[in-house]
């Protein structure tokens, strides 16, 4: 249904969504409290012949009480907030001897650069697939995003994942998928007319499975890339 | 033209003005226009302006609302088809089935002209100019010819965006963001409709200021008598907040707009960087940056949700006492916090950008400012509850619809929470999480603020009351669909559902088309209450109750003038003598005492 997050496959699930139920209890005691205090006041102090009014101004005490608990409240959350946002966004946060890939976002593609066989990306055996990002299990991976004409958004709801990839900025995307399975990409931002159909996937494999997926694609990858030279041989 | 003279009102001096003793008699004592033009159209009467910006936001609304019942049913039923529709809209459907790129300009429109046309216009500029002379003691705004220009300002504006379905490549689709390099491409989708909607902000941007210039100087001037600071209704504080807020950021979005017209027609690069490649064309713009954009943006657009939620919650202050017949409990405490809100809301703009790609130092700021927030607007939001404590509470129409405001604030306040924080934010931002939480905020808030100013003044603006069964149907028809279809939002954003998706099937993770089948029911069931409210406005605006000076037994001063007011509201402006809720019962024959009451001698 709607309100259930989303099963969660990647290390930063367990304290995002934490986080995010901790908000929801305390916003749902909250909501409760002051509906019922709204409805009950609505009711219990209609007026009735016979009973005054109240006049009174404030009740300072109240004020400072109800303003105090809310502050330690939101005061909390943020403290637990911030190194959770620090691991996912923090400029040095992502680990050293991250996977690296390349993703080129476009109207209405999600374009993804793989390192080919000599593991280094950026050289000249890197090969492209369409929509599909491959990545291994456990492992951590880091995207170089970039975007061709308009904004996207790169969101994987499954990794808890959401980040802008703007033109002419260079955006580091991490994290470490904790079980295979394909996964929905989705761009979160408005981005054009097929906006809606920006859809890809992150195929999360195990070691072996991915090894040998990658090497089958930069197999194919080169032979596509030199069909004439494979021909004349 | 002129009719036959009319008996000259009699030139009292007013010894309630505050104008200085050496000041000529009264240069506004002077009779009202006669001609049918300047009296009703070209008027600068403030409250003749004031019902031509409401009765312009009503015609606007009509729009707004039914857009959203194109774009609801396109979400229930992506997969149908509608040759009516085809036949009822050309430009927007084909065989029947919405077009992708006018599904996006429904949505872009549907919110520009709610935020700026419908509610701007009745909650700030139609009862901002109805009330501030009125609730202040003064015979007009400080200056009604700038009052009458920036009404006039705003039907090119209104004319404008109406017309940009009808140009080719329809109405601007880039969001009501119009977040560049989209909406400053024409390559990447964004046309005429784009410029044209970018044009028509202009004269907006411009009447809003004249306007909002025009509040502050009322406000700070034009006090009667009496009238100090802090015995100004809650309604005149939230108003001259709104009004400093914006004048001191509109002009931020003004900038972003005239640099987006440049990049757009001026082949400049002010949000464009270089290396752009749209359709295999590699463009010719350097050196801008996307962000900039969305940086000046929402230094406007966060503002502008307290431009528009502070006014609605000023009218459920003064509902909640004339009908709980109590003071508003913690006044200077409430007056406090709108300035600790609205201050704080001007350095929180960040947190619609927490994804955006932003240095995450900047976002950790952005989520402690807006965290912050939540302090003083929890302030505003439990004085309103308490000022029903121990009230005696008269459930007119105003004061249900100042209850659902109430209950919305429960829901949409606690929802900014979950936004404001920045780590739940990185999944819920563009969900329809946030598409729920700001319909709250800046629909049911600020419409039942409307709502209830609407039926609360209604009889001081034509002299009728308005009708309570129809009233009371309204209002539950309105407060049920609106939030069961915002709350169901809710629902479908913690699913991870994105805004902004044509085809609302598009992606297994978030199936959920039965919920978007209740919700577009839901915004049906609300919309025809809607209807209810017209019939119930123009049925009373001919055949409602006569109603008296002050039909409710309200403290705040323009119940002191007559109903419908006169043209200079008074003849003699009142005197204040203290605070505008002085609802109490022991020496006041009345019940309590209005402000402007002549102390008595015994």
């Amino acid at each position: 249904m709607g309100w259930i997050i989303p099963h969660g496959v990647s290390t930063f699930t367990p304290e995002i969504d934490r986080l995010y139920y901790i908000i929801l209890v305390i916003t749902g005691i909250a909501f409760v409290l002051v509906e019922i205090g709204l409805i009950y006041f609505s009711f219990k102090y209609r007026a009735q012949p016979g009973r005054k009014a109240h006049y009174i101004h404030g009740n300072v005490t109240a004020e400072v009480i109800w303003t105090a608990v809310t502050a330690v409240t939101v005061v909390i959350i943020g403290i637990m907030s911030v190194p959770v946002w620090n691991k996912v966004k923090g400029r040095n946060s992502v680990p050293a001897g991250a996977l690296a890939y390349n993703v080129t976002a476009k109207q209405f593609e999600w374009n993804v650069g793989y390192p080919g066989p000599d593991g280094q990306l950026n050289t000249a055996d890197d090969f492209k697939v369409r929509n599909q990002l491959h990545v291994p299990v456990n492992r951590d991976v880091v995207l170089e995003a970039t975007a061709e004409d308009v904004i996207h958004s790169f969101f994987v709801p499954a990794f808890r994942l959401k980040q802008d990839v703007v033109p002419g900025m260079r955006m580091r995307i991490w994290f470490r998928a904790t079980e295979p399975g394909p996964y929905e990409i989705a761009c979160a931002e408005l981005c054009g007319l097929g906006h809606y159909k920006m859809r890809a996937f992150v195929t999360v494999h195990t070691q072996e499975e991915y090894d040998q997926w990658l090497a089958e694609r930069a197999a194919q990858a080169q032979s596509e890339a030199q069909p004439s030279a494979v021909a004349s041989r | 033209m002129t009719t036959s003279p009319a008996p000259q009102a009699p030139r009292f001096p007013a010894p309630g003005h505050a104008a200085p003793a050496h000041a000529p008699a009264e240069v506004h004592a002077h009779h009202g226009p006669q001609s049918f033009w300047t009296r009703y159209v070209f008027s600068t009467d403030h409250k003749t302006i004031a019902k031509q910006y409401l009765f312009t936001a009503a015609f606007m609304s009509i729009f707004a609302v039914g857009w959203s019942m194109l774009i609801r049913l396109q979400l229930a039923y992506p997969h149908n088809t509608w040759p009516i529709l085809s036949s009822l809209f050309p430009g927007l459907y084909q065989d029947g089935v919405l077009l992708p790129e006018r599904y996006l300009s429904l949505t872009t429109m549907h919110g520009t002209v709610m935020v700026f046309f419908v509610i701007s216009l009745a909650l700030v500029s139609g009862f901002g100019n109805f009330i501030i002379p009125l609730q202040v003691g003064a015979h007009d705004m400080a200056y009604p010819f700038l009052n009458a220009l920036s009404y006039w300002t705003i039907v090119p504006a209104c004319l404008l965006m109406m017309v940009s379905f009808f140009v080719p490549d329809g109405a601007a689709s880039a969001g009501w963001t119009a977040y560049p390099p989209l909406s400053a491409l024409a390559e990447a989708g964004s046309g005429l409709g784009q410029t044209i909607w970018l044009l028509a902000m202009a004269p907006f941007i411009a009447s809003f200021t004249m306007g909002g210039l025009n509040f502050v100087a009322t406000i700070l001037n034009m006090r009667t008598r009496g009238m100090s600071l802090m015995r100004m209704p809650l309604t005149i504080w939230t108003l001259f907040y709104a009004s400093v807020l914006g004048i001191l950021t509109f002009p931020a979005l003004t900038a972003a707009a005239i640099m987006l017209l440049l990049d757009r027609l001026g082949g400049t690069s002010f949000f464009l960087p270089a290396g752009l490649i749209v359709s295999g064309q590699v463009l010719p713009h350097q050196g801008g940056t996307p962000l900039l954009f969305q940086h000046l943006f929402w230094f406007l657009g966060h503002p502008e949700v307290y431009v528009l939620a502070l006014p609605a919650i000023g009218i459920a202050f003064d509902v909640l006492a004339a009908f709980g017949r109590r003071p508003s409990f913690g006044y200077r405490n409430t007056v406090w916090s709108i300035l600790a809100v609205s201050a704080l809301g001007m350095i929180a703009w960040g947190h619609h950008m927490f994804t955006s790609g932003m240095n995450p130092y900047l976002g950790e700021y952005f989520s402690i400012v807006t965290v912050l927030i939540t302090l003083p607007f929890s302030v505003i939001a439990i004085n309103l509850v308490a000022s029903l404590w121990r009230a005696e509470i008269r459930l007119h129409t105003p004061m249900l619809f100042a209850l659902g405001l109430i209950a919305a604030i429960g829901v949409g306040g606690l929802g900014g929470l979950w936004l404001g924080t920045a780590t739940s934010d990185m999944y819920l931002q563009d969900s329809y999480f946030v598409v729920g939480h700001f319909h709250f905020m800046i629909g049911v808030v600020t419409g039942f603020g409307i709502f209830a100013g609407t039926y609360y003044w209604f009889p001081k603006m034509f002299g009728r009351m308005m009708n309570e069964t129809l009233g009371r149907v309204h209002f539950w028809l309105t407060t049920l669909g609106t939030f069961a279809a915002f709350m169901g939002m809710h629902f479908l954003g913690m699913g991870g559902y994105l805004r902004r998706i044509y085809d609302p099937t598009t992606y297994r993770y978030a199936q959920h088309q039965p919920l978007n089948v209740f919700i577009s029911y839901a915004l049906l069931l609300a919309a025809l209450g809607q209807v209810l409210f017209a019939v119930n406005l123009f049925w009373s605006l001919f055949r409602g109750k006569r109603a008296g000076a002050n039909p409710w037994d309200a403290t705040t001063l323009e119940w002191t003038t007559e109903s419908p007011a006169g043209h200079n509201n008074w003849e003699t402006l009142p005197t204040v003598s203290r605070g505008p809720y002085e609802y109490r019962t022991d020496n006041a024959p009345a019940g309590f005492h209005p402000q402007g009451e002549v102390e008595a001698a015994g």
